[in-house]
Protein backbone atom coordinates (compact mmCIF):
# COMPACT_ATOMS: atom_id res chain seq x y z
CA UNK A 1 0.00 0.00 0.00
CA UNK A 2 1.17 3.80 -1.17
CA UNK A 3 1.18 5.56 2.03
CA UNK A 4 1.36 9.35 2.11
CA UNK A 5 3.99 11.24 3.68
CA UNK A 6 1.96 12.39 7.26
CA UNK A 7 0.56 8.63 7.06
CA UNK A 8 3.93 6.96 6.57
CA UNK A 9 5.50 9.08 9.58
CA UNK A 10 2.42 7.60 12.00
CA UNK A 11 3.24 4.10 10.92
CA UNK A 12 6.74 4.89 11.84
CA UNK A 13 6.06 6.44 15.10
CA UNK A 14 6.23 10.29 14.68
CA UNK A 15 3.16 10.25 17.42
CA UNK A 16 4.54 6.94 19.40
CA UNK A 17 4.57 3.00 19.49
CA UNK A 18 0.66 3.14 20.22
CA UNK A 19 -0.64 5.41 16.87
CA UNK A 20 1.88 3.37 15.31
CA UNK A 21 0.53 -0.03 16.35
CA UNK A 22 -2.86 1.62 15.08
CA UNK A 23 -1.98 2.20 11.78
CA UNK A 24 0.03 -1.00 11.23
CA UNK A 25 -3.24 -2.49 11.78
CA UNK A 26 -5.15 -0.38 9.34
CA UNK A 27 -2.01 -1.05 6.95
CA UNK A 28 -2.40 -5.04 7.74
CA UNK A 29 -6.23 -4.87 7.32
CA UNK A 30 -5.68 -3.03 3.79
CA UNK A 31 -3.18 -5.36 2.70
CA UNK A 32 -5.47 -8.44 3.45
CA UNK A 33 -7.46 -7.00 0.68
CA UNK A 34 -5.41 -5.53 -2.01
CA UNK A 35 -5.81 -1.63 -0.68
CA UNK A 36 -3.07 0.63 -2.59
CA UNK A 37 -4.34 3.73 -0.65
CA UNK A 38 -5.99 4.99 2.53
CA UNK A 39 -8.76 7.87 2.03
CA UNK A 40 -9.80 10.12 4.14
CA UNK A 41 -12.62 9.67 6.70
CA UNK A 42 -15.26 12.41 5.58
CA UNK A 43 -18.56 11.59 7.34
CA UNK A 44 -19.16 13.88 10.17
CA UNK A 45 -19.55 11.36 12.91
CA UNK A 46 -18.53 7.38 13.53
CA UNK A 47 -20.41 4.55 15.22
CA UNK A 48 -18.72 2.09 17.54
CA UNK A 49 -20.45 -1.25 17.40
CA UNK A 50 -19.04 -1.73 21.07
CA UNK A 51 -21.42 -0.53 24.01
CA UNK A 52 -20.99 -3.22 26.51
CA UNK A 53 -19.09 -3.77 29.36
CA UNK A 54 -18.59 -7.58 29.46
CA UNK A 55 -15.67 -8.55 32.06
CA UNK A 56 -14.32 -11.04 29.67
CA UNK A 57 -13.90 -8.17 27.46
CA UNK A 58 -11.22 -6.79 29.49
CA UNK A 59 -8.59 -7.03 26.77
CA UNK A 60 -10.78 -4.92 24.81
CA UNK A 61 -10.86 -2.21 27.53
CA UNK A 62 -7.13 -2.70 28.16
CA UNK A 63 -6.41 -1.88 24.75
CA UNK A 64 -8.65 1.26 24.79
CA UNK A 65 -6.70 2.31 28.27
CA UNK A 66 -3.80 1.97 26.17
CA UNK A 67 -5.04 4.32 23.57
CA UNK A 68 -6.10 6.55 26.38
CA UNK A 69 -3.13 6.61 28.09
CA UNK A 70 -0.96 7.87 25.01
CA UNK A 71 -2.88 10.71 24.57
CA UNK A 72 -4.72 9.59 21.35
CA UNK A 73 -8.18 10.47 20.51
CA UNK A 74 -10.55 9.84 17.31
CA UNK A 75 -11.09 12.72 14.83
CA UNK A 76 -14.44 12.46 15.17
CA UNK A 77 -16.97 12.01 17.74
CA UNK A 78 -19.59 8.75 17.45
CA UNK A 79 -22.94 7.13 18.26
CA UNK A 80 -22.64 3.67 19.85
CA UNK A 81 -24.79 0.72 19.71
CA UNK A 82 -27.30 0.17 22.43
CA UNK A 83 -26.73 -0.59 26.15
CA UNK A 84 -27.07 -4.11 27.91
CA UNK A 85 -29.33 -3.03 30.80
CA UNK A 86 -32.01 -1.31 31.27
CA UNK A 87 -34.02 -2.12 34.85
CA UNK A 88 -37.60 -1.44 32.72
CA UNK A 89 -36.88 -5.05 31.30
CA UNK A 90 -38.52 -7.65 32.72
CA UNK A 91 -35.68 -9.95 34.80
CA UNK A 92 -35.29 -12.06 38.12
CA UNK A 93 -33.27 -11.48 41.32
CA UNK A 94 -30.82 -14.25 39.64
CA UNK A 95 -31.12 -12.73 36.50
CA UNK A 96 -30.15 -9.01 37.77
CA UNK A 97 -27.08 -10.95 39.54
CA UNK A 98 -25.94 -12.45 36.53
CA UNK A 99 -26.15 -9.36 34.51
CA UNK A 100 -24.24 -7.04 36.95
CA UNK A 101 -22.15 -8.98 38.93
CA UNK A 102 -21.05 -11.90 36.14
CA UNK A 103 -21.69 -10.35 32.75
CA UNK A 104 -21.87 -6.90 32.72
CA UNK A 105 -19.76 -5.55 35.52
CA UNK A 106 -17.13 -3.68 33.43
CA UNK A 107 -20.64 -0.84 32.27
CA UNK A 108 -19.15 2.05 33.94
CA UNK A 109 -15.49 1.37 32.99
CA UNK A 110 -16.15 1.24 29.31
CA UNK A 111 -18.82 4.14 29.65
CA UNK A 112 -16.31 6.34 31.12
CA UNK A 113 -13.65 5.21 28.12
CA UNK A 114 -16.47 6.15 25.19
CA UNK A 115 -16.79 9.37 27.50
CA UNK A 116 -13.27 9.67 26.69
CA UNK A 117 -13.11 8.72 23.60
CA UNK A 118 -15.98 11.08 22.12
CA UNK A 119 -19.56 10.02 22.35
CA UNK A 120 -22.11 12.49 21.21
CA UNK A 121 -24.16 12.27 23.64
CA UNK A 122 -24.57 10.00 26.72
CA UNK A 123 -28.12 9.26 25.34
CA UNK A 124 -26.81 8.34 21.54
CA UNK A 125 -26.40 4.18 21.89
CA UNK A 126 -28.38 2.79 19.44
CA UNK A 127 -28.19 0.68 16.56
CA UNK A 128 -30.14 2.76 14.39
CA UNK A 129 -28.08 5.79 14.83
CA UNK A 130 -29.16 7.05 11.40
CA UNK A 131 -32.65 8.10 12.43
CA UNK A 132 -33.62 11.44 12.17
CA UNK A 133 -34.28 11.60 15.59
CA UNK A 134 -30.62 10.54 16.47
CA UNK A 135 -29.22 12.46 13.45
CA UNK A 136 -26.20 10.07 13.10
CA UNK A 137 -26.89 10.21 9.11
CA UNK A 138 -24.09 10.29 6.45
CA UNK A 139 -24.66 11.73 3.15
CA UNK A 140 -24.23 9.85 0.05
CA UNK A 141 -20.94 8.99 -1.21
CA UNK A 142 -19.03 9.92 2.43
CA UNK A 143 -16.59 7.36 4.03
CA UNK A 144 -17.40 6.37 6.71
CA UNK A 145 -15.72 4.06 9.66
CA UNK A 146 -18.47 2.60 11.30
CA UNK A 147 -19.29 -0.95 12.83
CA UNK A 148 -22.41 -2.80 13.58
CA UNK A 149 -23.47 -4.75 10.56
CA UNK A 150 -27.14 -3.71 10.15
CA UNK A 151 -25.63 0.05 10.18
CA UNK A 152 -23.39 -0.85 7.44
CA UNK A 153 -25.77 -2.11 5.32
CA UNK A 154 -28.19 0.69 5.65
CA UNK A 155 -25.41 3.70 5.97
CA UNK A 156 -24.64 1.99 2.11
CA UNK A 157 -27.47 0.78 0.30
CA UNK A 158 -30.17 3.28 1.77
CA UNK A 159 -28.19 6.24 2.21
CA UNK A 160 -25.44 5.30 -0.30
CA UNK A 161 -22.26 6.55 2.29
CA UNK A 162 -19.64 4.14 1.86
CA UNK A 163 -18.48 1.94 4.37
CA UNK A 164 -16.97 -2.06 4.91
CA UNK A 165 -18.36 -4.39 7.38
CA UNK A 166 -15.28 -3.07 9.91
CA UNK A 167 -15.19 -5.07 12.90
CA UNK A 168 -15.17 -3.18 16.17
CA UNK A 169 -12.01 -2.11 17.44
CA UNK A 170 -11.24 -1.31 13.82
CA UNK A 171 -13.66 1.11 13.42
CA UNK A 172 -12.61 3.34 16.11
CA UNK A 173 -9.12 3.05 14.88
CA UNK A 174 -9.75 4.19 11.42
CA UNK A 175 -12.19 7.42 13.32
CA UNK A 176 -8.91 7.71 15.21
CA UNK A 177 -6.33 8.02 12.17
CA UNK A 178 -9.23 9.33 10.18
CA UNK A 179 -8.60 7.22 7.26
CA UNK A 180 -8.96 3.84 6.29
CA UNK A 181 -8.29 1.80 3.60
CA UNK A 182 -9.58 1.64 0.38
CA UNK A 183 -11.15 -1.53 -0.62
CA UNK A 184 -14.52 -3.70 -1.46
CA UNK A 185 -17.27 -1.25 -0.75
CA UNK A 186 -15.73 1.73 -0.77
CA UNK A 187 -14.60 1.15 -4.60
CA UNK A 188 -17.26 1.44 -7.46
CA UNK A 189 -16.38 -2.03 -8.54
CA UNK A 190 -17.12 -3.46 -4.66
CA UNK A 191 -20.71 -2.18 -5.18
CA UNK A 192 -21.34 -3.96 -8.59
CA UNK A 193 -24.01 -6.75 -8.17
CA UNK A 194 -23.03 -10.47 -7.61
CA UNK A 195 -26.51 -12.03 -7.54
CA UNK A 196 -29.69 -10.87 -9.13
CA UNK A 197 -32.58 -11.77 -6.52
CA UNK A 198 -35.82 -12.09 -8.33
CA UNK A 199 -38.86 -11.50 -5.53
CA UNK A 200 -41.84 -13.10 -7.47
CA UNK A 201 -43.88 -13.26 -4.24
CA UNK A 202 -47.78 -12.97 -4.67
CA UNK A 203 -47.65 -11.49 -1.23
CA UNK A 204 -45.64 -8.31 0.91
CA UNK A 205 -42.47 -10.69 1.68
CA UNK A 206 -41.96 -10.01 5.74
CA UNK A 207 -38.32 -8.02 5.61
CA UNK A 208 -36.99 -10.11 8.59
CA UNK A 209 -37.63 -13.13 6.52
CA UNK A 210 -36.34 -11.74 3.05
CA UNK A 211 -33.29 -10.75 4.20
CA UNK A 212 -32.55 -14.05 5.90
CA UNK A 213 -33.35 -15.86 2.83
CA UNK A 214 -31.05 -13.28 0.84
CA UNK A 215 -28.17 -13.37 3.36
CA UNK A 216 -27.99 -16.96 3.38
CA UNK A 217 -27.69 -17.13 -0.45
CA UNK A 218 -25.23 -14.39 -0.86
CA UNK A 219 -23.48 -14.69 2.17
CA UNK A 220 -21.04 -11.63 1.51
CA UNK A 221 -21.50 -11.03 -1.90
CA UNK A 222 -23.83 -7.84 -3.17
CA UNK A 223 -27.05 -8.59 -4.54
CA UNK A 224 -29.53 -6.26 -7.01
CA UNK A 225 -32.95 -6.99 -5.96
CA UNK A 226 -35.78 -6.80 -8.63
CA UNK A 227 -39.60 -7.04 -8.18
CA UNK A 228 -39.31 -5.45 -4.21
CA UNK A 229 -40.48 -1.61 -5.48
CA UNK A 230 -43.76 -3.71 -6.30
CA UNK A 231 -44.21 -3.97 -2.53
CA UNK A 232 -42.29 -0.65 -1.49
CA UNK A 233 -43.14 1.45 -4.11
CA UNK A 234 -40.31 4.07 -5.68
CA UNK A 235 -39.84 6.68 -3.07
CA UNK A 236 -37.71 6.23 0.04
CA UNK A 237 -40.53 7.53 2.25
CA UNK A 238 -40.28 6.34 6.11
CA UNK A 239 -42.00 2.78 5.55
CA UNK A 240 -40.06 2.03 3.05
CA UNK A 241 -36.93 3.21 4.89
CA UNK A 242 -37.98 1.38 8.07
CA UNK A 243 -38.57 -2.31 5.73
CA UNK A 244 -35.27 -1.52 4.47
CA UNK A 245 -33.58 -1.31 7.80
CA UNK A 246 -35.51 -4.74 9.15
CA UNK A 247 -34.35 -6.67 6.08
CA UNK A 248 -31.08 -5.05 6.02
CA UNK A 249 -30.43 -6.53 9.36
CA UNK A 250 -31.07 -10.38 8.14
CA UNK A 251 -29.31 -10.01 5.69
CA UNK A 252 -26.22 -8.86 7.30
CA UNK A 253 -26.43 -11.27 10.48
CA UNK A 254 -27.96 -14.50 8.38
CA UNK A 255 -25.28 -13.85 5.93
CA UNK A 256 -22.57 -10.97 5.97
CA UNK A 257 -23.88 -8.26 3.68
CA UNK A 258 -22.31 -5.06 3.50
CA UNK A 259 -24.34 -3.42 0.54
CA UNK A 260 -27.71 -3.98 -1.26
CA UNK A 261 -29.52 -2.85 -4.32
CA UNK A 262 -33.18 -2.89 -4.67
CA UNK A 263 -34.16 -1.98 -8.22
CA UNK A 264 -36.06 1.52 -8.64
CA UNK A 265 -35.66 2.22 -5.18
CA UNK A 266 -32.42 2.97 -3.69
CA UNK A 267 -29.92 5.51 -4.40
CA UNK A 268 -27.29 3.93 -6.55
CA UNK A 269 -30.09 1.64 -8.25
CA UNK A 270 -32.18 4.18 -8.95
CA UNK A 271 -28.94 6.40 -10.63
CA UNK A 272 -27.01 3.84 -12.38
CA UNK A 273 -29.95 0.78 -12.81
CA UNK A 274 -28.96 -2.49 -14.04
CA UNK A 275 -25.24 -1.40 -14.91
CA UNK A 276 -24.59 -2.04 -11.26
CA UNK A 277 -24.99 -5.72 -11.91
CA UNK A 278 -21.63 -7.75 -12.79
CA UNK A 279 -21.47 -9.77 -15.91
CA UNK A 280 -22.04 -13.16 -14.73
CA UNK A 281 -24.26 -12.78 -12.06
CA UNK A 282 -25.77 -15.46 -10.54
CA UNK A 283 -30.04 -15.67 -9.88
CA UNK A 284 -31.89 -16.26 -7.29
CA UNK A 285 -35.16 -16.56 -7.27
CA UNK A 286 -37.67 -16.11 -4.25
CA UNK A 287 -41.54 -16.97 -4.01
CA UNK A 288 -44.00 -17.72 -1.10
CA UNK A 289 -42.76 -20.96 -1.41
CA UNK A 290 -39.01 -20.10 -0.62
CA UNK A 291 -39.45 -18.20 2.00
CA UNK A 292 -41.88 -20.56 3.66
CA UNK A 293 -39.07 -23.32 3.31
CA UNK A 294 -36.71 -20.20 5.06
CA UNK A 295 -38.67 -20.21 7.75
CA UNK A 296 -39.56 -23.60 8.11
CA UNK A 297 -35.72 -24.47 8.33
CA UNK A 298 -34.69 -22.19 11.54
CA UNK A 299 -33.97 -24.44 14.26
CA UNK A 300 -36.21 -24.25 17.83
CA UNK A 301 -33.64 -24.23 20.42
CA UNK A 302 -36.13 -23.99 23.47
CA UNK A 303 -36.10 -26.69 25.86
CA UNK A 304 -39.51 -27.36 25.46
CA UNK A 305 -40.42 -26.14 21.75
CA UNK A 306 -44.28 -26.06 23.03
CA UNK A 307 -43.48 -23.75 26.37
CA UNK A 308 -45.59 -21.12 26.88
CA UNK A 309 -43.90 -17.60 26.03
CA UNK A 310 -42.44 -15.88 28.69
CA UNK A 311 -40.97 -12.80 27.04
CA UNK A 312 -41.38 -11.36 23.71
CA UNK A 313 -38.89 -9.04 22.32
CA UNK A 314 -39.75 -6.29 19.31
CA UNK A 315 -37.02 -3.87 17.95
CA UNK A 316 -33.71 -5.34 17.12
CA UNK A 317 -32.51 -3.37 15.07
CA UNK A 318 -34.21 -0.52 16.65
CA UNK A 319 -37.82 0.65 15.87
CA UNK A 320 -38.35 3.73 14.12
CA UNK A 321 -41.20 6.12 15.23
CA UNK A 322 -43.27 5.28 12.40
CA UNK A 323 -42.89 1.50 13.61
CA UNK A 324 -43.24 1.58 17.10
CA UNK A 325 -46.14 4.17 16.42
CA UNK A 326 -47.78 1.24 14.27
CA UNK A 327 -46.72 -1.34 16.78
CA UNK A 328 -49.04 0.53 19.67
CA UNK A 329 -51.84 0.92 17.16
CA UNK A 330 -51.40 -2.94 16.46
CA UNK A 331 -51.19 -4.10 19.94
CA UNK A 332 -54.21 -1.61 21.16
CA UNK A 333 -56.27 -2.79 18.39
CA UNK A 334 -55.63 -6.47 18.61
CA UNK A 335 -56.16 -6.12 22.77
CA UNK A 336 -59.50 -4.53 21.82
CA UNK A 337 -60.50 -7.75 19.50
CA UNK A 338 -59.49 -10.27 21.92
CA UNK A 339 -61.18 -8.58 25.00
CA UNK A 340 -58.06 -7.79 27.14
CA UNK A 341 -56.76 -5.03 28.73
CA UNK A 342 -52.86 -6.12 29.01
CA UNK A 343 -50.76 -8.16 26.65
CA UNK A 344 -50.53 -12.33 27.13
CA UNK A 345 -46.61 -11.87 27.09
CA UNK A 346 -44.19 -9.49 28.66
CA UNK A 347 -43.20 -7.51 25.56
CA UNK A 348 -40.25 -5.15 25.39
CA UNK A 349 -40.56 -2.78 22.06
CA UNK A 350 -36.89 -1.56 21.67
CA UNK A 351 -35.97 1.81 20.09
CA UNK A 352 -33.62 4.98 20.41
CA UNK A 353 -34.33 7.05 23.68
CA UNK A 354 -34.54 10.25 21.51
CA UNK A 355 -37.34 8.08 19.14
CA UNK A 356 -39.20 7.08 22.52
CA UNK A 357 -39.16 10.51 24.12
CA UNK A 358 -40.84 11.72 20.98
CA UNK A 359 -43.70 8.91 21.20
CA UNK A 360 -44.53 9.73 24.35
CA UNK A 361 -45.45 13.00 23.00
CA UNK A 362 -48.37 10.29 20.61
CA UNK A 363 -51.92 9.62 21.64
CA UNK A 364 -50.94 6.11 21.88
CA UNK A 365 -47.74 6.52 24.99
CA UNK A 366 -50.18 6.48 27.61
CA UNK A 367 -52.72 3.18 26.87
CA UNK A 368 -49.78 1.18 25.50
CA UNK A 369 -48.40 1.56 28.84
CA UNK A 370 -51.04 0.40 30.31
CA UNK A 371 -51.31 -2.52 28.72
CA UNK A 372 -47.85 -3.81 29.77
CA UNK A 373 -45.78 -3.56 26.99
CA UNK A 374 -42.37 -1.90 27.81
CA UNK A 375 -40.48 0.77 26.04
CA UNK A 376 -36.68 0.63 26.51
CA UNK A 377 -33.65 1.42 24.52
CA UNK A 378 -31.69 -1.84 25.52
CA UNK A 379 -30.16 -4.09 23.35
CA UNK A 380 -32.00 -7.41 22.93
CA UNK A 381 -29.20 -8.89 22.22
CA UNK A 382 -26.86 -8.42 25.39
CA UNK A 383 -29.79 -8.73 27.20
CA UNK A 384 -30.12 -12.48 26.26
CA UNK A 385 -26.58 -13.37 25.81
CA UNK A 386 -26.42 -15.45 28.81
CA UNK A 387 -27.44 -18.86 30.06
CA UNK A 388 -30.61 -18.24 31.97
CA UNK A 389 -32.18 -16.99 28.44
CA UNK A 390 -31.52 -20.36 27.66
CA UNK A 391 -34.29 -21.71 29.33
CA UNK A 392 -36.63 -19.06 29.11
CA UNK A 393 -39.20 -19.03 25.99
CA UNK A 394 -38.40 -15.55 24.34
CA UNK A 395 -40.24 -14.47 21.21
CA UNK A 396 -38.86 -11.98 18.29
CA UNK A 397 -39.77 -11.15 15.41
CA UNK A 398 -36.07 -10.23 14.70
CA UNK A 399 -33.86 -12.76 12.81
CA UNK A 400 -30.86 -11.00 13.87
CA UNK A 401 -32.12 -12.23 17.51
CA UNK A 402 -32.93 -15.16 16.58
CA UNK A 403 -29.82 -15.71 15.30
CA UNK A 404 -27.45 -15.15 18.05
CA UNK A 405 -29.90 -16.54 21.14
CA UNK A 406 -32.50 -18.68 21.84
CA UNK A 407 -35.04 -17.02 21.01
CA UNK A 408 -37.47 -17.99 18.39
CA UNK A 409 -38.39 -16.26 15.24
CA UNK A 410 -42.14 -15.06 14.33
CA UNK A 411 -43.34 -13.05 11.68
CA UNK A 412 -45.52 -9.76 12.68
CA UNK A 413 -48.70 -11.03 12.68
CA UNK A 414 -47.71 -14.59 14.47
CA UNK A 415 -45.97 -11.99 17.43
CA UNK A 416 -49.12 -9.85 17.02
CA UNK A 417 -51.40 -12.56 17.61
CA UNK A 418 -49.60 -14.31 20.83
CA UNK A 419 -48.80 -11.22 22.48
CA UNK A 420 -52.57 -9.80 22.49
CA UNK A 421 -54.10 -13.03 23.48
CA UNK A 422 -55.41 -14.32 20.19
CA UNK A 423 -53.43 -17.51 19.48
CA UNK A 424 -54.50 -20.55 20.97
CA UNK B 1 -1.75 -36.42 2.34
CA UNK B 2 -2.63 -33.68 0.15
CA UNK B 3 -1.16 -30.19 0.04
CA UNK B 4 -2.74 -26.93 -0.82
CA UNK B 5 -1.34 -23.79 -1.43
CA UNK B 6 -3.22 -20.53 -0.24
CA UNK B 7 -2.24 -17.06 0.79
CA UNK B 8 -0.57 -15.57 4.14
CA UNK B 9 -2.50 -13.24 5.82
CA UNK B 10 -0.82 -13.62 9.55
CA UNK B 11 2.35 -15.58 9.09
CA UNK B 12 3.66 -18.68 11.19
CA UNK B 13 3.33 -22.47 11.75
CA UNK B 14 1.08 -24.69 13.20
CA UNK B 15 -0.51 -28.15 12.96
CA UNK B 16 -3.32 -29.27 14.43
CA UNK B 17 -6.81 -31.53 14.52
CA UNK B 18 -8.92 -30.05 12.07
CA UNK B 19 -12.56 -28.82 12.57
CA UNK B 20 -14.66 -27.49 9.63
CA UNK B 21 -17.69 -25.98 9.11
CA UNK B 22 -18.49 -25.91 5.52
CA UNK B 23 -21.06 -23.04 6.18
CA UNK B 24 -20.10 -19.54 7.35
CA UNK B 25 -18.29 -19.25 10.57
CA UNK B 26 -20.45 -17.29 12.62
CA UNK B 27 -17.88 -15.56 14.88
CA UNK B 28 -20.11 -13.98 17.71
CA UNK B 29 -22.61 -16.67 17.90
CA UNK B 30 -19.97 -19.46 17.77
CA UNK B 31 -17.47 -17.75 20.59
CA UNK B 32 -20.23 -15.92 22.77
CA UNK B 33 -21.32 -18.33 25.49
CA UNK B 34 -17.79 -20.03 25.58
CA UNK B 35 -16.00 -17.11 26.07
CA UNK B 36 -18.01 -15.92 28.90
CA UNK B 37 -19.75 -18.75 30.36
CA UNK B 38 -17.38 -21.94 29.45
CA UNK B 39 -15.04 -21.67 32.98
CA UNK B 40 -17.59 -21.35 34.87
CA UNK B 41 -19.59 -24.17 33.07
CA UNK B 42 -16.55 -26.11 33.58
CA UNK B 43 -16.46 -25.36 37.41
CA UNK B 44 -13.12 -22.83 36.94
CA UNK B 45 -10.86 -25.65 34.43
CA UNK B 46 -10.34 -24.61 31.42
CA UNK B 47 -12.66 -25.44 28.55
CA UNK B 48 -12.06 -26.33 25.27
CA UNK B 49 -14.34 -23.58 24.10
CA UNK B 50 -17.11 -24.99 22.59
CA UNK B 51 -19.04 -23.60 19.50
CA UNK B 52 -21.89 -22.02 20.70
CA UNK B 53 -23.86 -21.61 17.51
CA UNK B 54 -26.87 -23.32 16.76
CA UNK B 55 -27.26 -22.74 13.44
CA UNK B 56 -24.34 -24.28 12.16
CA UNK B 57 -24.50 -28.05 12.77
CA UNK B 58 -20.86 -29.21 11.64
CA UNK B 59 -19.08 -27.54 14.17
CA UNK B 60 -21.98 -26.51 17.27
CA UNK B 61 -21.20 -27.51 20.47
CA UNK B 62 -17.47 -29.09 19.16
CA UNK B 63 -14.14 -27.95 20.88
CA UNK B 64 -12.21 -24.91 19.01
CA UNK B 65 -9.48 -24.21 21.52
CA UNK B 66 -6.43 -25.30 19.84
CA UNK B 67 -8.21 -26.72 16.72
CA UNK B 68 -7.48 -26.15 12.93
CA UNK B 69 -9.98 -23.83 12.19
CA UNK B 70 -11.36 -24.73 8.07
CA UNK B 71 -13.65 -22.58 7.16
CA UNK B 72 -15.36 -20.62 4.09
CA UNK B 73 -15.58 -17.50 5.68
CA UNK B 74 -16.89 -15.77 8.67
CA UNK B 75 -20.39 -14.09 8.87
CA UNK B 76 -22.21 -12.25 11.35
CA UNK B 77 -21.85 -9.09 13.34
CA UNK B 78 -19.44 -7.11 13.37
CA UNK B 79 -18.60 -7.50 16.77
CA UNK B 80 -16.43 -10.87 15.30
CA UNK B 81 -13.04 -9.18 14.67
CA UNK B 82 -13.42 -8.02 18.38
CA UNK B 83 -14.78 -11.39 19.68
CA UNK B 84 -11.28 -12.96 18.27
CA UNK B 85 -9.13 -10.79 19.19
CA UNK B 86 -10.25 -11.52 22.71
CA UNK B 87 -10.18 -15.19 22.34
CA UNK B 88 -6.69 -14.28 21.41
CA UNK B 89 -6.03 -12.13 23.89
CA UNK B 90 -6.81 -14.61 26.77
CA UNK B 91 -5.43 -17.59 24.81
CA UNK B 92 -8.56 -19.30 23.36
CA UNK B 93 -8.10 -19.20 19.77
CA UNK B 94 -7.93 -21.69 17.22
CA UNK B 95 -4.25 -22.85 16.70
CA UNK B 96 -5.08 -21.81 12.70
CA UNK B 97 -7.74 -20.19 10.56
CA UNK B 98 -7.83 -21.38 7.08
CA UNK B 99 -10.47 -20.38 4.66
CA UNK B 100 -11.19 -21.76 0.97
CA UNK B 101 -12.29 -18.18 0.39
CA UNK B 102 -10.64 -15.05 0.01
CA UNK B 103 -10.90 -13.99 3.83
CA UNK B 104 -13.74 -11.75 4.99
CA UNK B 105 -13.09 -8.06 6.35
CA UNK B 106 -14.16 -9.12 9.69
CA UNK B 107 -12.05 -12.59 10.11
CA UNK B 108 -9.10 -10.50 9.03
CA UNK B 109 -9.74 -7.50 11.64
CA UNK B 110 -9.65 -9.86 14.33
CA UNK B 111 -6.73 -11.76 12.97
CA UNK B 112 -4.84 -9.07 12.38
CA UNK B 113 -5.53 -7.66 15.98
CA UNK B 114 -4.65 -10.54 17.40
CA UNK B 115 -1.35 -10.77 15.58
CA UNK B 116 -0.38 -6.66 16.21
CA UNK B 117 -1.90 -6.49 19.46
CA UNK B 118 -1.56 -9.73 21.53
CA UNK B 119 1.48 -12.30 22.18
CA UNK B 120 -0.69 -15.07 20.49
CA UNK B 121 0.20 -17.31 17.58
CA UNK B 122 -2.77 -17.80 15.49
CA UNK B 123 -1.88 -18.68 11.59
CA UNK B 124 -4.31 -17.64 9.08
CA UNK B 125 -4.39 -18.93 5.56
CA UNK B 126 -6.93 -17.52 2.78
CA UNK B 127 -8.18 -18.38 -0.74
CA UNK B 128 -7.27 -21.92 -0.21
CA UNK B 129 -9.64 -23.39 -2.99
CA UNK B 130 -13.46 -24.99 -2.45
CA UNK B 131 -11.31 -28.60 -3.29
CA UNK B 132 -9.53 -27.73 0.44
CA UNK B 133 -12.88 -27.57 2.56
CA UNK B 134 -14.34 -30.81 0.41
CA UNK B 135 -11.10 -32.97 1.20
CA UNK B 136 -10.52 -31.75 4.92
CA UNK B 137 -12.84 -33.36 7.40
CA UNK B 138 -12.64 -32.93 10.93
CA UNK B 139 -10.31 -34.91 13.37
CA UNK B 140 -7.73 -35.19 10.50
CA UNK B 141 -4.43 -33.76 10.78
CA UNK B 142 -3.17 -30.02 9.09
CA UNK B 143 0.13 -28.58 9.18
CA UNK B 144 0.33 -24.55 8.28
CA UNK B 145 3.91 -23.93 6.72
CA UNK B 146 5.23 -20.70 5.76
CA UNK B 147 4.24 -20.05 2.81
CA UNK B 148 0.69 -20.50 2.62
CA UNK B 149 1.28 -24.35 2.58
CA UNK B 150 -1.18 -26.44 4.15
CA UNK B 151 -0.79 -29.87 4.14
CA UNK B 152 -4.21 -32.65 5.42
CA UNK B 153 -3.04 -36.14 6.60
Amino acid sequence: MKLNEEQQALLDGSRGEVMAKIMKTLVMYGDAFGAERMVPVTGKYGHTVISFGLGVMDPVYDLYDEILSAGILPEQKFTADPKPLDPKVPSGLLDDLVFKKLMYNRQERYEAQLRKLGITKDEDYTCACYLDQVGNIPRKGEILSWAESSAVVYANSVLGARCNRNSGILELMGSIAGCVPEFGLLTDEGRKADWIVEVKCEKKPEAQLLGSAIGMKVMEDVPYIRGLDRWLGRELNDSAKAYLKDFGAATASNGAVGLYHVENLTPEAVEQGESLIREGAQVYVIDDAELERVYRNYPVIWKKPDAKPQLAFIGCPHLSLQQLTDWAGAVLKGLEKNGRKKVAVPTVFTAPVQVIREFEKSIYAWPLRHSGVVLSSICPLMYMNNPLCKSKAVLTSSNKLRTYTSAKYCTDAEILEIITGGAK
Amino acid sequence: MKSFQGRVIVPGTASAEALVSHGGFNTLASYQMALQFGDLKAMGKDTEVQCGDQNNPNIYKKPMMGKALCLPQTIGSTTGGMVLFTACALGKQPACMLFSKPIDSLAASGAILGDVWTDAVMPVVDSLGEEFLEYVQTGMTVTVRDGGVVEVA
